[in-house]
């Protein structure tokens, strides 16, 4: 700062002084603070009111810079949603291939821009739908998917080279992945058109989400692998979604949602760097998946901070392209803020969270629907999600402008603040010898444990005011109408994989796996094994099982 | 020495959300109770024969995958085959209010939904404890 | 009371179950079943597992429980975690790491707090080692919880102890409680797939060198229960102890020092229920703490006046 400007901020100052003795301290003799301290869900206290003496220290070309250019901070394009809305992609499944495939239609008529596939629990697992742990379990939570043929059926009708579809997958992404472009090259759509996103993230798995299928070290040579499959064959997927809304619905905060995340993204970069890749190849196709939660500045200043200390950190690794040092996302709003209680009262919530996601500059984003505390969205529920975001794009003008937060003395000051602690947690997990080692050692699930269960008591003592649950409460049960599936779906299932066993050819499913089984143990990119015996119709659950016997299984410690 | 109430938190099937089941188990520790948990993926089978070695007063059941209709019942007929008809069930998750009738008549005592105080659950627990 | 100690020794797990509860709890009509199953315990090898927490002794028990049951022995683990002193509750774990054994028929598994009385193992420990023994186990793994006295204590009751390490601790061997160190019968490095495994059992090496000479070199096996090496390494250790045991009459003098715990725990016990019981000793103890604080009586003379009432 130069003498004028020294001496402007030293004017403030005085003011601020003044301010808080007087007006202020007048203010709150007629009307008290109706808390000790008001401390935002990352347990950071917010100061009355923001000037320009928290945003002193910032200068706007070197740390806060214009959209499009480093750190990125405002966003990765120059002219954001002036140009390009984000995608309105609605994360939807569950019973049959026959039932989601309809409410694909459903939302695509309705006007969302891009798929999102929730599968269900076995096969997250890795488990046909005949497996005896997926007892009770088809398509409860999202669509069962046990071959390419249900992989047909999911998609028909939908032209696989004009939409993406991103798949929340994780320990068997390689193989679902592998259906999807079987699925498509079988329409005809050549790998080089398919876009999409795999999740794809097995460390916050192992963190939070807890589908994990084998221990770290093979997940993260099925996940290199994937990597290089891509940027040599499908360059427009992208091949990981860096998640931190799991994190989040585990009950962390929104400091460690971050930097928990972004820990977790570098230490798959340097994966892929520790087998010879060229971060430039790859990096480019690495994608993120933020939480929206209550607190709606942080929020912001959470995706802004996320941002700049991507590019960073990317830029230290030695990127050079600057599509290598964008931090691109998909956000959800916040699944665990929902409640049963007065359930319309959720679309108050989702709006909230949605408009933060939006004024944060998110590529992507899925809106909640309002019946999601008590059973999977009914079709009027997750229409009113999704005109949820198209009003907020066509109706609230804030698309008209790029980063409109941007300079705001409080979300600038938030946005610093941020980093400042992500950054604490970045020496601690290193001091701990790293993501991995700080897992097995349980620090992640520690932390996470720890922030839910001081959230729960101060939902408990009624610190935290839930609306409807511990304040403003009816009496009355919710009697809104509740999604229901088909009963006779699992059998159906069942039969179908037991015609698909008898019909296709056996000796060569059985080639294939052989194959496959033989370049698990070596080091070869799976990718194409895994193809081979996709598209001669091996199911899930065999070709998972055949990973489960090389890599074995995955058993977590208990973290309370 | 007051005798301990000794609970099993059980997380049944293939539902890996366990953030509730951690804080139930923690909350009933703060509440003097002997609390085993098991971690996820169980079977009824495990979950029972660890409850009968475990000679638990309580058995809570946590559930957000939807399966609770056959889970939680699959649990319940068992207790019931090996006589553990004292052993108190309870369950909590995602469970639409509807189903909450045909899981009593199962067996299942209480379904504490989302929203409910961890205080109501040590209470319940407390007063309804059968033995 | 004899129908449950019947079905104890028959091997009922239901009962074996219900009778521990008792013993937990201090019922009275445990003390009849405890008695009528004595003759029948002796035969169980107790193993005590201990070490600092983070060292998978959890997983460790599990594998050897594994093999013990390829070999047809029928196995009990005692899994033993923390009470809060505050809460007076506790949060067992262990078993997480042990799902696949809960539906063997051949394996009891329980999972105890400590449920703390003036430190040191669980009373009921004791008793629980002869439940499962008269019921028929023939090896007994303790997990104990890797802090304070307990880990010392362990050695009273386990005929062979385990103590278990993890390797990169740093110069972790100077750092571990000298008594730990002294009441191993056999060192186990675990989680040996990680590095500084050389460097932790060369430390150890090198503490025992500087050790009074007994006849017995105390052996160090590395472990990983994670990769399953080394463990059948370790189920021969442990029975190369058990063996040097009974060739040197050291097994009788083990059993012997176990009973002895066992008898003056029992002893402590009752006196103690005795002395805090409201209609026997707890008022005069009330009123003597009162005049203490008062200064007006010493410790020493009001243990003479409590001791005077129960000697008497």
């Amino acid at each position: 700062m130069d003498i004028a400007e020294k001496d402007i901020m030293e004017q403030i100052r005085q003011r601020h002084i003044e301010w808080e003795h007087q007006l202020y301290a007048k203010a709150i003799k007629e009307n008290p603070e109706r808390k000790t301290k008001f401390k935002n869900l990352s347990e950071i206290d917010i100061k009355n009111v923001y000037t320009p003496e928290d945003t002193s220290d910032l200068e706007y070309l070197n740390d806060i810079g214009f959209p499009g250019e480093f750190p990125f901070l405002r966003g990765v394009h120059p002219n954001l949603y002036r140009g390009r809305l984000w995608t309105m992609r609605q994360f939807a499944g569950f019973g049959s291939a026959e039932e989601t495939n309809k409410r694909y239609h459903y939302l695509l008529g309705h006007g969302e821009t891009g798929l999102s596939v929730a599968f269900d629990y076995p096969t997250l697992y890795g488990y046909d739908t005949d497996h005896k742990l997926a007892r009770g379990e088809f398509g409860k939570c999202g669509v069962a998917i046990s071959s390419l043929v249900d992989m047909e059926l999911l998609f028909h009708g939908i032209p696989l080279d004009k939409i993406t579809t991103s798949m929340t997958i994780n320990g068997p992404a390689a193989i679902i992945w592998a259906m999807y472009i079987a699925n498509a090259e079988n329409q005809g759509i050549s790998k080089e058109k398919i876009g999409g996103t795999i999740q794809n993230d097995i460390l916050k798995e192992y963190i939070a989400q807890k589908s994990y299928i084998f221990p770290p070290e093979p997940s993260m040579r099925l996940i290199v692998d994937t990597f290089e499959y891509g940027f040599k064959n499908v360059p427009k997927w992208n091949t990981i979604s860096i998640s931190g809304y799991h994190i989040r619905e585990a009950g962390s905060t929104a400091v460690q949602e971050l930097a928990f995340t972004l820990g977790d993204g570098v230490e798959y970069v340097k994966a892929a760097m520790k087998r010879g890749l060229s971060i430039d190849d790859f990096a480019p196709r690495l994608s993120f998946f933020f939480n929206a939660h209550n607190d709606f500045f942080e929020e912001i200043a959470k995706y802004r901070a996320a941002r700049r200390i991507w590019a960073k950190e990317m830029k230290a690794l030695g990127a050079k392209k600057t599509r290598s040092l964008w931090l691109r996302f998909h956000t959800q709003t916040a699944g665990c803020s929902l409640t049963a209680q007065q359930p319309e009262m959720n679309i108050v919530r989702v709006t909230l969270q949605a408009l933060a996601a939006v004024l944060g500059g998110t590529q992507s984003l899925h809106t909640n629907s309002m019946d999601e505390a008590l059973a999977l969205p009914s079709e009027k529920a997750v229409r009113i999600a999704l005109r949820t975001q198209q009003i907020i794009a066509e109706e609230s003008g804030v698309t008209s402008t790029v980063d409109p937060l941007g300079g705001s003395y409080y979300v600038e000051w938030l946005t610093e603040k941020m980093e400042e602690e992500t950054y604490k947690y970045f020496d601690r997990v290193e001091r701990l010898g790293g993501v991995i080692p700080a897992i097995e050692k349980g620090f992640f699930q520690r932390e996470i444990a720890d922030s839910a269960y001081r959230y729960q008591k101060e939902i408990d003592t009624s610190q935290r005011v839930i609306v409807g649950v511990n304040r403003y409460q009816l009496d009355e049960q919710p009697s809104i109408p509740i999604l229901k599936m088909d009963e006779k779906g699992e059998e159906r299932q069942i039969r179908r994989l037991q015609k698909l066993r008898t019909e296709r050819d056996n000796s060569k499913v059985q080639s294939y796996l052989q194959q496959l089984r033989k370049a698990a143990e070596g080091d070869e990119n799976l990718m194409p094994f895994i193809l081979n015996c996709i598209h001669s119709y091996a199911t899930l659950g065999e070709t998972c099982q055949v990973l489960r016997d090389v890599f074995g299984e995955y058993k977590e410690q208990a973290i309370y | 020495m007051a005798k301990k109430i000794r609970v099993l938190v059980a997380k049944p099937g293939l539902d890996g959300h366990d953030r509730g089941a951690k804080i139930v188990a923690r909350a009933l520790r703060d509440a003097g109770m002997e609390v085993v948990y098991t971690g996820l993926h169980q079977t009824a089978e495990q979950i029972v024969n660890t409850a009968m070695q475990e000679d638990v007063d309580v058995v809570g059941l946590s559930l957000l995958s939807g399966a609770h209709m056959t889970l939680f019942v699959d649990v319940a007929v068992m207790l019931k085959e090996k006589q553990m008809d004292d052993v108190l069930i309870i369950g909590g998750g995602i469970i639409p209010q509807e189903d909450v009738p045909r899981l009593k008549k199962a067996g299942i005592a209480e379904v504490f939904g989302p929203g409910t105080p961890v205080e109501e659950i040590v209470s319940y627990i407390k007063k309804n404890v059968k033995r | 009371m004899t129908d449950l100690a019947e079905k104890v020794i028959a091997g009922d797990p239901r009962s074996i179950a219900r009778l521990i509860t008792q013993v937990e709890n201090n019922a009275p009509d445990a003390i009849e079943t405890m008695k009528r199953i004595h003759p029948h315990t002796g035969q169980a090898s107790v193993i005590g597992v201990t070490g600092v927490m983070g060292s998978g002794k959890s997983s460790l028990i599990f594998e050897l429980a594994l093999i013990y049951r390829a070999e047809g022995k029928k196995v009990g683990i005692i899994a033993i975690d923390p009470t809060s002193p505050f809460s007076g509750g506790a949060l067992l774990g262990d078993r997480i790491r042990m799902t696949e054994l809960s539906t063997d028929e051949g394996v009891f598994i329980r999972s105890m707090g400590t449920r703390g009385m003036m430190g040191g193992l669980t009373s009921a420990l004791y008793d629980v080692v002869e439940i499962l023994d008269a019921a028929g186990m023939n090896v007994i793994l303790i997990e104990t919880v890797g802090v304070g006295q307990d880990e010392v204590d362990i050695v009273k009751i386990a005929d062979t102890t385990l103590v278990v390490l993890i390797p990169g601790l740093g110069d972790s061997v100077q750092t571990i409680k000298a008594g730990l160190m002294e009441i191993a019968d056999i060192f186990v490095v675990n989680k040996a797939d990680k590095p500084g495994v050389e460097q932790t059992v060369a430390e150890l090496e090198s503490m025992l060198d500087l050790v009074n000479t007994l006849d017995r070199r105390t052996p160090i096996v590395a472990t990983s229960a994670k990769e399953k090496k080394g463990i059948q390494l370790l189920i021969m250790k442990i029975a190369e102890h058990q063996a040097y045991l009974k060739d040197t009459q050291m097994f009788e003098q083990r059993r012997r020092q176990r009973y002895e715990a066992e008898l003056l725990e029992i002893i402590r016990k009752r006196l103690m229920d005795f002395i805090f019981d409201e209609k026997k000793l707890k008022t005069t103890v009330d009123c003597c703490i009162d005049q203490i604080a008062k200064k007006e009586l010493d410790p020493y003379s009001a243990a003479d006046q409590i001791l005077g009432k129960i000697l008497k």
